[in-house]
């Protein structure tokens, strides 16, 4: 008998950790894309380092900083009663860090993209930087959000290597899909292996052929 | 009354080229600021509209402070009340006309206003369309009634007509008047058209390189060089020929190539490119540098 448990965690980490870059990811992506500050290539660096460094590097500095017996992890553990790792908040911690660029990244192109009288015209009918982006900004930018939704909540869900490190594999806890695979694989339990792959197969195919399909106006011509 | 005294360096392809520029714009004025590419009229605007801030100087519109370096004051674009219509309308292309307009009521304004505004540019069938649909003039009237909307004191337009054919130009340049007029604006145009110019405006700023070479009403600024001569023509050297006494000039006066015998000391300041003046007196052609 399959046990759905992993998969079921699979998408609960993902869809909130792409909840929480949404909101983070948007004002980042803004002053990425506007400020003229001399740190923005450092920051610039930072969201983008996840694209390159090996998973595992990630991962380990993750475990050492959030380990108990770091300062950080310490205060953390001490202050708001949370343990970093080997437990579910950790992963959403490090899957936000993980999968930062895939948000930031469509999000600060797209309106780096915009022309910029819709921000001086919307500023000079009388609107706030914040009506600006909401009202004007965003809704001119859907195909990149949509990218950046999308492309963040499939890339946690492919993560292995960060979960590993921080995770472990507690069922329930940390037991994602794709370390329920290596798990199966390594109790010569294939045929389970292959259902878990199947369905993550089949899942993120959907997934991006969606984003295809929407951002490339398919939908709006079969519409018509 | 705009009180305007500008000073900055802009930053331009053949490096930093100093704009300063010291004019007073009288209330209900139509103004224009003529000049070449790149002489800075834009600028002028978006540091009115405050898009853009001087490096010193002071912008004093009806007795308020907009800017002011000495006291750093600069107010945001938001809080000054003026309209801008951009080269290329800058219209919000996921609204329809009428949303683009609603966008620009503030926050207690009567919606009124915007029935009397799709009126007034005729624009009441094409009101629930997005602009892409669009025709580049309705987009520019468009933009003329979103300009409005705020019921601004000043209504800036750079170059709004420069994408449109002959027909629609010409009917665009009354719908700007009608309203210049009907709303008591003052208003402040870049343009490169002398017919345009001449037909709307008051006063007319000529820039060259950032600064202010000649100022006043359109028809003593643009065409001062009616002079006595019997016939005259403007035209741009294409090429200088010398002979053994006397040299050929080439010139290029609208569609024909005209050849003119000149003087040693006559083609001295000439060079190729320049623009002249091509006069006769007394049967004998004359050749001088205007620019």
């Amino acid at each position: 008998m399959m046990d759905w448990g992993p998969l079921i965690l699979t998408f609960k980490l993902a869809l909130i950790t792409t909840v929480i870059l949404v909101i983070l990811g948007i004002p980042l992506a803004y002053w990425l894309a506007y400020s003229k500050s001399k740190i923005k290539p450092i920051i610039e660096t930072l969201v983008s380092m996840p694209l390159v460094l090996p998973p595992t590097v990630l991962g380990f500095y993750l475990l050492v900083a959030f380990s108990p017996s770091s300062a950080f992890g310490n205060w953390i553990n001490e202050w708001i009663g949370l343990r970093l790792i080997f437990s579910f908040e950790g992963l959403v911690i490090a899957s936000i860090i993980y999968s930062l660029p895939f948000m930031v990244q469509p999000i600060q192109s797209g309106l780096a993209g915009l022309p910029k009288q819709y921000k001086e015209a919307s500023y000079i009918l009388g609107k706030s930087k914040r009506t600006t982006l909401f009202k004007i900004l965003l809704p001119n930018i859907k195909p990149a959000l949509l990218t950046g939704v999308v492309l963040s909540f499939a890339h946690t869900i492919g993560e292995f290597g960060v979960v590993l490190m921080i995770g472990g594999n507690i069922p329930g806890e940390t037991k994602v899909a794709s370390i329920a695979i290596y798990d199966e694989v390594e109790a010569l339990n294939y045929d389970t292996a292959n259902t878990y792959s199947l369905i993550l197969l089949a899942i993120t195919f959907f997934i991006l052929l969606t984003v295809y399909l929407v951002n490339g106006g398919y939908l709006k011509k079969l519409g018509r | 009354m705009i009180d305007l005294s500008l000073h900055k360096g802009l930053h331009t392809a053949q490096g930093t080229m100093p704009l300063d520029i010291d004019i007073t714009i009288t209330k209900g004025q139509f103004v224009t600021l003529y000049g070449e590419s790149g002489a800075g009229k834009t600028s002028i605007l978006r540091m009115l509209a405050g898009l853009l801030s001087p490096d010193q100087g002071k912008i004093v519109v009806n007795e308020s402070i907009w800017y002011d370096s000495t006291t750093k004051t600069n107010l945001k674009p938001q809080q000054r009340k003026v309209g801008f219509m951009f080269q290329d309308y800058a219209l919000f292309p996921h609204m329809t006309v009428r949303k683009n307009l609603e966008y620009a009521l503030s926050k207690n304004q009567d919606s009124g206003s915007i029935e009397e505004l799709i009126q007034m540019v005729e624009l009441g069938d094409l009101q629930h369309q997005k602009p892409s649909t669009l025709s580049g003039g309705q987009q520019q009237r468009v933009a003329l009634a979103r300009a409005l909307v705020q019921q601004p004191e000043i209504l800036l337009l750079d170059e709004p007509l420069s994408a449109l054919d002959t027909k629609m130009r010409l009917k665009l340049q009354d719908y700007i008047l009608k309203v210049h007029q009907q709303y008591n604006l003052t208003t402040i145009l870049v343009s490169h058209n002398i017919g345009e110019i001449i037909k709307l405006s008051h006063q007319v700023h000529i820039l060259e390189k950032g600064n202010i070479v000649k100022s006043g009403t359109p028809t003593e600024v643009l065409t001062s060089h009616k002079m006595s001569a019997k016939f005259r023509f403007t035209g741009e050297v294409i090429a200088i020929q010398q002979e053994e006494v006397v040299s050929i000039v080439t010139v290029l006066i609208g569609n024909n190539v005209v050849k003119i015998i000149a003087q040693e000391s006559e083609i001295e300041t000439l060079n190729i490119g320049d623009t002249v003046l091509v006069a006769s007196k007394a049967f004998n052609p004359v050749i001088q540098k205007i620019v």
